[in-house]
């Protein structure tokens, strides 16, 4: 009889920490009835559970930095600083995302925050697993603890019938990705005979595979499921629906802690498990960058909906990521990981400015932001800068961010894609400055033609003079200070994403 | 004629496929969610027969993990699906669920 695998609990004492927090706020929820303290001593709870779950990531970063990287668990998580650093981006916009909530949950209508929270914890929880996740198994078993959640929290405004349908589209595809994804691990796990990603690195240094179609295979489906999950083109068409269905403060989480836990996944199954194998994915991965940016780009130029706007720009920041992993190498991976953090502020703060402009049966088509900038000078601000940061403009961090991902693909000399990149990088900024173009100035050019509810006259964004709450108000600044501070004095959050290297 | 495990596998891939195919030209949101299952069932069947044939027992427990994600999922999916009915009444087709688009 074999022995239960110790545990070493420093490894997952972040995980712990939500799941306790978790037990204890549906205990508070469900013992505690019809209190007007309960949502907010939930959310109070929410952050302090965060915010350990913060410090020990600290702690463990600083232990990786000191004592070096290892895996624990039988070697199903990985502690390195890769793991770590994503681990700090996801638990940074899940409290983020946790602040916007409070008020916009008030406006909208949707008193009962409990759920809300508890459900957004639960997929902090798979994020932080899938981090470090160094067995497929755990990657498939935290892909679908982050994404289930996440069906409900887009179809959470049961009465909004945007919301309901992006949550079913979601979660259609979003389950039609993880069994692809699943049936690609079948296979893995067939040729070379383990699911332990060091494990399936060690058979194909060791052994030449006669006949590599089932790896190949499992390998290429494992990248179109992992592909969905960052919203790559062509699997990106869940994307839009979710995006616009789903309440603002859940957008801008998915946008940008879905996103880095998935491009986590996605580069250590590729880099540790299936190096051997890199001149096969390389095109692959190559065609899935030039899709992405290509049509996320032209397509975001298209939307008259804001928020369908900024999905498809999501898209294409998928894009400008692949590049780094395209480049396979450590600054592609440490530029990914910048990128990731950084995009992460700055979607965060774009959607916040939503959720604050946000009223019952949220709509937010383009004509309802003319004439923002006179009514709301501040927020249209905040959302300028955010936007100029996300379109690349000096002395933002995107514009870093972009920067960053085109050295590594001049290093790896992917000529090709590098000017595929800067091009859509180009197309990309006549969106953002067509949003500010309408905040600024008022009207659109084109009107007309018909709007996504039907109803005629969209109501103008921000006209009811309703104040910001404190939560709201510390994400923004903080999204602003840190796009522009990084964008003007890098170094600092460039050395850390360097730093955060795989452990294999 | 002897039934060896490549068989089970040929099994496995056609299932996957009818899943595959079922979830992306069905229209029934109900049937859908049977493809999607018939999709993860497919994987635990091949999982089982690496299994076997790898003489490891690894390819076992990985049914156990994904028969629990498959129930959660699939009371999620209900959920979602029940809501989408109650809203209206009418019935929960991919047809009828075509407000968003573009």
């Amino acid at each position: 009889m074999r022995a239960v695998p110790p545990i070493h609990w420093p490894a997952v004492a972040p995980v712990a920490a939500l799941g306790v927090t978790v037990v204890v706020a549906v205990m508070l929820r469900s013992l505690v009835r019809r209190s007007a303290w309960v949502d907010d001593a939930v959310i109070a709870l929410t952050l302090v559970g965060l915010a350990v779950a913060g410090g020990f990531v600290v702690v463990q970063w600083r232990i990786v930095r000191s004592d070096g990287a290892y895996q624990a668990v039988a070697g199903a998580v990985a502690v390195d600083g890769f793991a770590v650093f994503v681990a700090g981006v996801v638990l940074a916009a899940a409290a983020a995302s946790v602040l916007l909530s409070r008020s916009y949950l008030r406006t909208v209508g949707l008193a009962h925050g409990g759920e809300y929270l508890v459900l957004l914890l639960c997929s902090t929880i798979g994020m932080l697993v899938m981090a470090g996740a160094n067995d497929l198994l755990v990657v498939f078993v935290a892909l679908e603890v982050l994404s289930i959640p996440l069906y409900l929290l887009t179809a959470f405004d049961r009465r909004r019938r945007a919301s309901l349908e992006g949550g079913m589209k979601y979660f259609v595809l979003g389950s039609f990705a993880s069994a692809v994804f699943l049936y690609g691990v079948a296979l893995t796990y067939g040729a070379t005979g383990s699911t332990s990603l060091p494990g399936v690195a060690a058979f194909l240094a060791r052994t030449t595979l006669a006949e590599s179609g089932t790896l190949l295979a499992g390998l290429m489906l494992m990248l179109v499921g992992l592909g969905f999950k960052v919203a790559a083109v062509p699997f990106h068409t869940w994307v839009p629906d979710a995006y616009q269905g789903a309440p603002a403060p859940v957008t801008g989480f998915m946008a940008s802690a879905t996103k880095a836990a998935a491009f986590a996944a996605l580069a250590r199954v590729l880099f540790t498990g299936l190096d051997a194998y890199r001149s096969d994915w390389r095109p692959a991965v190559w065609a899935l960058a030039v899709l992405t940016l290509v049509v996320g780009n032209l397509a975001a130029l298209a939307q008259r909906d804001v928020k369908r706007l900024l999905a498809y720009s999501s898209v294409a920041h998928a894009g400008f990521i692949l590049i780094g992993i395209e480049a396979a190498n450590q600054r592609g991976r440490a530029a990914a990981l910048f990128y990731l953090a950084t995009y992460a502020l700055m979607v965060l703060g774009t959607f916040g400015v939503l959720a604050a402009l946000a009223r019952r049966g949220e709509r937010f088509d383009l004509e309802c932001f003319a004439g923002l900038g006179r009514r709301r000078p501040v927020l249209a601000g905040v959302l300028t800068v955010l936007l100029l940061a996300q379109a690349g403009v000096p002395a933002t961090s995107g514009f870093v961010a972009k920067l960053g991902v085109f050295q590594a693909a001049a290093q790896a000399r992917s000529w090709a894609l590098l000017v595929v990149g800067v091009l859509a990088a180009v197309v990309g900024v006549a969106y953002y400055l067509r949003v500010l173009l309408v905040m600024y100035t008022g009207a659109e050019a084109d009107g007309g033609e018909g709007t996504a509810e039907g109803s005629p006259v969209p109501p103008a964004l921000g006209a009811a003079p309703v104040g910001v709450d404190a939560g709201t108000g510390i994400v923004l600044a903080v999204a602003v200070a840190v796009t522009v501070w990084v964008g003007v004095a890098p170094g600092g959050l460039l050395d850390l994403a360097e730093r955060a290297r795989l452990l294999f | 004629m002897r039934v060896t495990d490549t068989w089970y596998l040929v099994v496995g891939a056609l299932l996957f496929s009818v899943g595959a195919a079922g979830v992306l030209l069905r229209r029934n949101v109900l049937v859908i969610l049977m493809c999607i299952e018939l999709m993860l069932n497919a994987a635990n069947l091949s999982f089982v027969t690496f299994a076997r044939r790898l003489d490891d027992v690894t390819g076992q427990v990985a049914v156990f993990f994904v028969l629990v994600v498959a129930a959660a999922e699939v009371a999620v999916g209900l959920a979602i699906v029940v809501a989408i009915f109650r809203q209206r009444r009418r019935g929960a087709t991919a047809d009828d669920v075509s407000l968003l688009r573009g």
